[in-house]
Formats: structure tokens, C-alpha cells, sequence
């Protein structure tokens, strides 16, 4: 049994069907990195797998003990955090809400896990520091750790590395591969940048509403959708033909 | 000094002004910090021009105001939020549409019973002797739920304000807290409307989470700082009104738009010295 099972689902937004007939499944441990140009309905599908947006046919099913609100999600910042006055130990912390159901406040093994995750990711000294204060790669380290938090088994991560400089953004992806490696955690990841997830990933989904691929990142490297993809030369259907049009 | 003060709090209705002010303070400035983080500030304002429709309308058909304003002002916080989800109309021209409509028909209705008078002024500015032992009493009761409830669910709040959509990911009912906090603020501004005005109440929520936050860092202390900061700014504006025969809202929001001055200045200071440290 995979950890999530998506069942030839489509999901329409606003009465547009952005995603169609999709299939594909994240295994225990697998790395999964979706990509696809700009509203190829990567968001929408993030969505979905949240539980946020139902899909219009077709089913998501969760397997091996992976409950809807334990699925750890990193998503893109938003405006309200650039000024927001809150300590990165406040921010980590409000990922063990899930595990709280009704009961109002955080026990000691809450505390003790936004510790462990905090030192994990290397940011123990940062506790007391004010997030709207942190650089963009420790604010990235902190919504990770929060996200760990939340999960024991699968990260969702929305286009992590947006906004952040090459030597932060490879040290990050470092990141994300041990944690996948050395906790066995499973990873979602929505890129733009093919070239580095290509390297840490397991498995690809090319999204274009359907997928143009998917399978394991080494059969991607070789198929018609990836080395189009990877050599630059965007696929002629996502151009609407025009690409064809450009050469006579 | 201490002799006037004595004499001050001799006065009944300046007792009852008191304990509602202190307790509508202390509910405004822990909602309002939640408000301004999620950018919705001016949500004070609307539904204070809604209850002063609400309290002309109850004044003309003889009903006890408290009773007939809290339930439209709820109705209004939950239609507000409800419109600016919705994204065919924005929230601020939401919220516009929403103050002035109700402002509109609140002085038609007033124009047409009674007529333009004192009971007007006292709405939109304020009255310190508006409080009756009654509302005395409904005013603590509510404030006492508002401040349980706002307790109770503090890290649901904290994580809706933060990051809406992290928090619907990991299963808090984002949009019932919302909700909450929005008849929260509801009943709130209902019960300071009378006494500081319907023009200044939105003060009470947007003053006191701005100068924390000039200072303090996490969210904790300028949920903390918020509170005690509003109770400070009533309790010195009151006396203020008292001594200068000046009307008590007005006061309250000078006072506190001198405190938002003097943590501004500290915050300043303290960012200074903080980079030359570093």
C-alpha cells in the first residue's frame, strides 16, 4: 500500500478543469518531485493532496497509517509573514497542533519535539530569535521544522527554494535529502528548477492537467517529455503549436 | 491628586465606566492584534457604524440597545467575512459598503423619529454616562466569555493569524476561528461603542497591537503587552476626560496615540543598539 494513491482524478478550479485523469502514487521513502510550467495545476493539486480541494472525479486515498492532518506542508510565504512579530520557537511549535485535537495547550513532549526538530535543521540557537528578523533560507529551515512537526511520515514542499540565493538553496535541498534518506520520510516537492530536484529525487511527475510523465527520475533522464524538458526546448503542445509555427 | 481621585470613582457612573472600559480594553487589544496581523483592521470601523444603525433603530422601536445590537452586528462581522472570502468584492471596499449603509439608514431612522439630536452626538462620540447598571452587567458577562474563549483557543488563533493555509493542512477548522473572532470583535464593539463612540472604537482594536508590536518580538508578548497597554491608556484617558471635562473617547485615543509615540521612539532606540552590537 502506498502512503498516497491518486485514482485518475481531475479537479476543476473556479469551473476549469486544470488537472485530468491523473494517476500516480508517493511510496513510504519515495521522493517525488512534481514539475510543469506555470498553471500546469501543480497548486491545485497540492490542494488536493492537503484535503483542501475535493477532486471532481476520481479518488486520493491515504495508506499506511497517513492521516489527512498529518501530512507535513511547507507552503509558499505569504505577505502577512514579512512583518509578523512572532519567535521561530512560537512558529515551530504551532506544527504539533494537529496531534492537540481539542485540548487547548502544548505539553512537555510537544515542546520536546519542536526542540528535536529544531536542532535536526540546525536553528536551536535561533529559538528566541524573531522571524521577520531571520534571512529567507533560516525562514525556509524554520516552516520545515514546523512542518516535521506536524508529520511522521510525508513533506509537501510548494516551491521551496523561491527567492533564495544558489549556495542557500543547495544547502537546502541537502537538507531535504537527509531528512529523506535518514528519516525515511517521504517528499513532495513542486519545482521549477528540474535540474537540482533531478538529482535528489526518486520519482518525477511532469504535470501539463495530465501527466506527461511519471516514473522513476533515471527512466525521466531518457524519456521524450524529460530530455525535452531538461534540454530547454519546451514541449510543442505546451506552446499551443506555435513552437512548430516559429520554424518555417 | 489622591483626594480627586477618591472623589472621582465616588460617582457610580464612573465606576460602571470603569469596569466596562477596562474589560472592553482588554478583549479589543487581544482580538486586535489577531485583526492587524491578518490585515483586517478596518473590520473595528465597519461594525461600529453597523451598531450605531442598530442602536437608532432600537431607540426608535423602544428596545433595550444592547439586546437588538449585538445579534445585527454578529449577523454583519459574519456577512463581512463571508463577502471578503469571496473575491468578487475586496475586503476594505467590503467593509466600506457594509459602515456606510448602516450609517446611512441609522440617520434616516434617527432623522425620522426623534430627530438629530444629543442622542446622535453621544453615538458617534461617546458617552461616559451611557453605561446603565444593566449593561453593567451584560457587559462583564460577555467580556468575561470573550476573554475564556480567546484564552481557550490562543494557539488556534496564533496559527490561523500566522499561516492560514499551513493550518488548514494540518486540520484547525481555519474558517470556524475566523468566524469566532469575528463575533468576538462583534460583541466587543458593541459594548465600547456607547461610551467611546462609533467613530473611535475602532481605536480600542487597532492601537494598542500597533505600539506592541513596535517593541515586542514574539507573539505572546504583544498579545500580553496589547492587553495591558489598552487597560493603561483607558484608565489614564478617563482620568484625563475627568480632569479636563473633555469627552472620554476622544481622550482615551490621544492617550494612546501617545503611547504608540513612546514605543516607536523605543523601538528606535532599541533597534540602534541592537545593529551596533552586532
Amino acid at each position: 500500500m502506498a502512503l498516497v494513491w491518486c485514482d485518475n482524478i481531475t479537479i476543476a478550479y473556479e469551473g476549469q478543469i486544470v488537472v485530468r485523469d491523473l494517476t500516480f502514487q508517493i511510496g513510504q521513502g519515495n521522493y517525488l518531485c512534481i514539475v510543469g510550467e506555470n498553471g500546469s495545476g501543480k497548486s491545485t493539486l497540492v490542494k488536493s493532496l492537503l484535503g483542501l480541494k475535493a477532486p471532481m472525479k476520481g479518488r486520493i486515498v491515504l495508506g499506511d497509517g497517513l492521516k489527512q492532518k498529518e501530512i507535513g506542508y511547507l507552503p509558499q510565504q505569504t505577505d502577512v509573514q514579512k512583518d509578523f512579530p512572532a519567535s521561530v520557537q512560537e512558529v515551530v511549535l504551532s506544527g504539533r497542533l494537529n496531534s492537540r485535537g481539542l485540548r487547548p495547550f502544548y505539553c512537555a513532549a510537544d515542546r520536546a519535539q519542536a526542540e528535536a526538530m529544531m536542532r535536526l535543521l540546525g536553528i536551536e540557537s535561533l529559538k528566541k530569535s524573531c522571524f521577520r528578523d531571520l534571512s529567507g533560507g533560516q525562514k525556509q529551515r524554520v516552516l520545515l521544522a514546523r512542518a516535521l512537526c506536524a508529520t511522521k511520515k510525508m513533506l509537501l514542499l510548494d516551491e521551496p527554494v523561491t527567492g533564495l540565493d544558489p549556495i542557500v538553496t543547495s544547502d537546502f535541498y541537502q537538507l531535504i535529502k537527509e531528512v529523506n534518506e535518514k528519516s525515511g520520510i517521504a517528499v513532495v516537492m513542486v519545482s521549477h528548477d528540474i535540474e537540482s530536484t533531478l538529482r535528489d529525487a526518486s520519482h518525477i511527475l511532469h504535470l501539463q492537467e495530465t501527466a506527461l510523465f511519471y516514473g522513476t527520475a533515471e527512466e525521466y533522464k531518457k524519456s521524450k517529455a524529460g530530455r525535452m524538458f531538461l534540454e530547454g526546448i519546451s514541449h510543442p503542445a505546451e506552446r499551443g503549436g506555435s513552437f512548430v509555427q516559429y520554424n518555417h | 491628586m489622591f483626594n480627586t481621585i477618591i472623589e472621582m470613582l465616588s460617582y457610580p457612573f464612573m465606576v460602571r465606566a470603569f469596569i466596562v472600559g477596562i474589560l472592553v480594553s482588554l478583549c479589543s487589544a487581544l482580538l486586535g492584534v489577531s485583526l492587524v496581523l491578518k490585515r483586517y483592521s478596518m473590520i473595528g470601523d465597519g461594525l461600529s457604524h453597523v451598531g450605531f444603525g442598530a442602536l437608532a433603530a432600537a431607540a426608535a422601536l423602544n428596545a433595550a440597545p444592547l439586546t437588538v445590537a449585538i445579534p445585527v452586528v454578529i449577523l454583519a462581522a459574519v456577512l463581512l467575512l463571508r463577502v471578503s472570502g469571496n473575491s468578487k468584492i475586496k475586503g476594505d471596499a467590503a467593509i466600506a459598503l457594509i459602515s456606510t449603509s448602516a450609517l446611512a439608514i441609522g440617520i434616516m431612522v434617527i432623522s425620522m423619529t426623534t430627530g438629530m439630536n444629543t442622542d446622535v452626538y453621544n453615538y458617534m462620540f461617546g458617552s461616559i454616562l451611557a453605561m446603565s447598571s444593566q449593561d453593567v452587567e451584560m457587559s462583564v458577562l460577555l467580556s468575561l466569555v470573550v476573554l475564556v474563549l480567546y484564552v481557550f483557543f490562543y494557539n488556534k488563533i496564533f496559527a490561523i493569524t500566522f499561516d492560514e493555509t499551513f493550518a488548514l493542512a494540518t486540520g484547525v477548522r481555519a474558517n470556524l476561528y475566523n468566524t469566532l473572532i469575528a463575533v468576538l470583535t462583534a460583541v466587543t464593539i458593541v459594548l465600547g461603542m456607547r461610551m467611546m463612540g462609533t467613530l473611535l472604537i475602532s481605536s480600542l482594536i487597532i492601537f494598542p497591537a500597533l505600539t506592541s508590536m513596535r517593541v515586542c518580538r514574539t507573539f505572546c508578548s504583544v498579545t500580553i503587552n496589547s492587553a495591558v497597554i489598552s487597560v493603561v491608556c483607558f484608565c489614564l484617558g478617563i482620568v484625563v476626560s475627568y480632569f479636563f471635562a473633555t469627552p472620554a473617547g476622544a481622550s482615551v485615543v490621544v492617550v494612546n496615540l501617545l503611547m504608540l509615540g513612546v514605543y516607536t521612539a523605543a523601538g528606535e532606540i532599541r533597534n540602534r543598539t541592537f545593529s551596533r552590537h552586532e
